[in-house]
């Protein structure tokens, strides 16, 4: 797992597998990177990221990566630990800014306009491109709260009962509305680990976004609670464009339509969901997905 | 003298001790290569001899040195002529003085006579054997304590469980110290209370408006009429404290969130060991500034808008003191500040909401109960704190809330009550303990409240 997260200090933890490893040629032909295996484009591309380079520092933590994330697809981003697979996932709503040494450089457009121009303003753009995050972090407010948070800072509602419709629907769309609809008051952090995570997409969702991007967002649930969180992944596919990283490989085929594989920073293969795991073209592809490493 | 050479002599047959325990457990199982047939690594054998040396001796040691005194004055006044041992027990006190006095040749009150210079002599002798016979009673207990020690060592001995025992016991008895002392100071500021009380009522005290403790010595002496109504040294503190929480409260909160939000990590680094270098000013320091500068700014400025402002003002002295206090708000928030996890920022900003929304909606709401707790700390802080108020409020006790009166504290006044020659047993130096009676049950209580509110924020998040 890539942890990119600033702790309290504002101390960046720097991925372990970037620090000293470089980005050494290996040795057997068929293992060596050169640009990216397969179609990078989709069929209806919502964001679009070209030549992106990342670096913490004076280290280049995603190199030359480009990818499209086409609309109404699940795409899962998969690799081993340290490959820069989360870095890039918060490239797309600029969730990097808050680490100070971080630079990003190339082009990523959501809908044809440059989320890096100097002219736009993150905070619209972080409503368009929401964000679920590895650990379910409910605000300690009430559950009610927690999903009409977004809605209020932005204005969205003009009036209560707007307000209660929204929170319901974006409940509703989590999933979470049979199982806390009596209990709105009551506070966000009493839920269970699986209903949390529920929550936090309710409250993503609750802004109306285009894209959301989910950090190994099952990584801290149990495998019950993880499949209910699947399921909801794919009905949301209907009406949100969704990037996923994850850990686990079988997440990635059940809940993705595309799957690009990420190794030491560079986009190493991407493709259909079942083209990667039943056919991998790549080495290193290969190697992972056959349990050989990572 | 003879004490610290003793002492001296005990800590070095405690090394010989320490060195004599590890040999023997060592040759015991065949020297140092057989360590693992001991229960104990070797030095703890060596510690335990070093223990049963040294323990009984120092603990003999102790005790006779409070003994030594109350049995050799016994003796003196044993042999002393019976005119003299019938005095009153304050005269027989001077004797004595007088005879130890006369032993260690210094000077003494009135003539000699030969009966004490005796009774000198026999004191000197006296002291003299008692040291004689301590070094030899010591030493040999350390001696015998070490014998002991060496023989009881053998491989199966637990060596290492005594010694943990013993130095869990010394744990113990250093927590207990504090406890202790706490206690003391309590019952006895309590006992003494008690005794004001039983002089003026406690409802006077309590309730009374009007604060003058100066007590007629002589029947005919003018203007003392010995008031104890605390009620305007209480309005006096809570005012001046809530001039400084006025002062500290937004400063240090504002300043402990720049530092923790929006303060790079460049600035952060120097700017928080700055502030913090104003708590380590002495409060005296601030009291004179607080006397010398502040106050007479207060008043030039206040006349120049035609306000009536004396020269030692309650708003003076509580705005140094805001001043002392921000340091201590502003650390404290800054770490409950940062105590909010990461996460609680990721999911705010991953939502649009602006750095601004974040703190406001999102932090402070979740640091709230922590910075609470800090403010009622810091409050505690200011009704106890003595020297500003002592130098920049005055003394006189007006019952007013005007900031620009001169007003005194409860602090304040103890100063005064105790400084100087005084009599303890009229009510004026036993209102002093009355006063800290009270100012130690509000600051208990105002502490008990905010730990219970720093605790229970600990809580939020585990």
């Amino acid at each position: 797992m890539l942890s990119v997260t600033p702790n309290t200090a504002g101390v960046v933890t720097l991925p372990k597998g970037l620090v000293g490893a470089g980005f050494a040629p290996v040795a057997d032909e068929s293992r060596a990177i050169n640009g990216t295996v397969g179609d990078i484009t989709a069929v209806d591309p919502r964001m679009t990221a070209r030549n992106v380079n990342v670096y913490y520092g004076d280290k280049l933590a995603i190199n030359d990566v480009s990818l499209d994330i086409g609309k109404n697809e699940v795409i899962a981003m998969i690799g081993p630990s340290g490959c820069g697979k989360s870095t890039f996932l918060r490239c797309l709503n600029r969730m990097n800014d808050t680490i100070d040494i971080c630079r990003v450089e190339g082009e990523i457009k959501l809908d044809e306009q440059n989320i890096y121009d100097s002219s736009l303003d993150v905070v619209p753009l972080r409503a368009q491109v929401g964000m679920v995050f590895q650990k379910p972090n409910p605000f300690p407010k009430s559950i009610y709260d927690n999903v009409a948070y977004g809605p209020r800072i932005h204005g969205l509602t003009s009036s209560k009962s707007e307000l209660d419709d929204i929170v319901e629907e974006s409940l509703l769309k989590a999933g979470l509305w049979d199982e806390v609809k009596d209990r709105l008051a009551e506070t966000g952090t009493g839920l269970s680990g699986g209903q949390q995570q529920r929550l936090c997409i309710a409250r993503t969702i609750a802004v109306a976004p285009e894209v959301i991007l989910m950090d190994e967002p099952c990584s801290a649930l149990d495998p019950i609670a993880t499949a209910r969180v699947e399921e909801l992944i794919d009905e949301l596919r209907e009406q949100f464009t969704i990037a996923i990283v994850t850990h686990s490989m079988q997440q990635a085929a059940r809940v993705s339509q595309r799957t690009a594989y990420f190794h030491l920073g560079q986009l190493v293969e991407v493709g259909k969901t079942d083209d990667i795991f039943t056919n991998p073209r790549h080495g290193l592809t290969e190697d992972y997905i056959t349990g050989r490493f990572g | 003298m003879t004490n610290t050479l003793l002492i001296l002599i005990l800590l070095g047959l405690m090394a010989l001790a320490y060195h004599l325990g590890v040999r023997r457990s060592q040759k015991l199982v065949g020297g140092p290569g057989g360590v693992r047939g001991l229960h104990s690594l070797p030095s703890y054998y060596g510690f335990f001899t070093a223990l049963w040396c040294g323990l009984p001796a120092l603990i003999m040691l102790l005790l006779w040195v409070s003994l030594q005194g109350s049995v050799i004055r016994d003796l003196i006044v044993s042999d002393l002529p019976e005119a003299v041992r019938n005095l009153p027990e304050a005269r027989l006190g001077l004797v004595i003085n007088d005879i130890q006095n006369l032993a260690q040749g210094n000077i003494v009150s009135g003539e000699v006579s030969p009966e004490m210079a005796q009774a000198a002599e026999h004191y000197k002798s006296l002291l003299r054997t008692s040291y004689a016979a301590s070094f030899v009673v010591i030493l040999s207990l350390a001696i015998a304590g070490l014998s002991l020690g060496w023989r009881l060592i053998s491989p199966q001995f637990r060596a290492r469980n005594r010694v943990e025992s013993v130095l869990k016991w010394l744990l113990i008895g250093c927590s207990t110290i504090a406890i202790f002392t706490t206690l003391g100071i309590v019952l006895s500021v309590l006992f003494e209370s008690i005794r004001f009380f039983g002089q003026i009522p406690i409802t006077e005290f309590l309730f009374g408006l009007e604060w003058s403790p100066q007590m007629a010595i002589r029947e005919d002496q003018v203007g003392s009429s010995g008031a104890f109504g605390v009620i305007p040294l209480f309005v006096g503190t809570l005012l001046i404290a809530l001039i400084a929480m006025l002062v500290a409260v937004p400063i240090g909160l504002m300043s402990a969130i720049y530092l923790s939000e929006y303060a790079g990590s460049h600035f952060r680094a120097y700017a928080k060991p700055l502030l913090e270098i104003l708590a380590g000013i002495p409060t005296v320091v601030y009291g004179f500034f607080a006397a010398l500068t502040v106050a007479p700014f207060i008043r030039d400025n206040g006349e120049l808008l035609g306000l009536d402002v004396s020269s030692e003002s309650a708003l003076a002295a509580g705005l140094v003191m805001g001043i002392m206090i921000i340091p201590f708000i502003s650390s404290l928030s800054d770490d409950v500040i940062n105590a909010v996890p990461q996460t609680m920022r990721d999911a705010s900003l991953g939502i649009g909401a602006t750095h601004s929304e974040t703190v406001k909606k999102v932090i402070l709401p979740a640091a709230l109960p922590g910075i609470v707790g800090g403010i009622l700390l810091a409050v505690s802080r200011a009704i106890g704190e003595t020297m500003i108020v002592v130098m920049a409020a005055g003394l006189s006790a007006n019952l007013t809330v005007n900031p620009l009166q001169s007003v005194t504290t409860v602090t304040v006044q103890i100063v005064t009550l105790l400084v100087g020659d005084q009599e303890f047993d009229s009510p004026k130096t036993l209102a002093a303990f009355a006063l800290g009676l009270l100012l130690f049950l509000v600051t208990l209580i105002l502490n008990v409240v905010a730990l219970r509110v720093v605790r229970k924020y600990r809580e939020a998040y585990e």
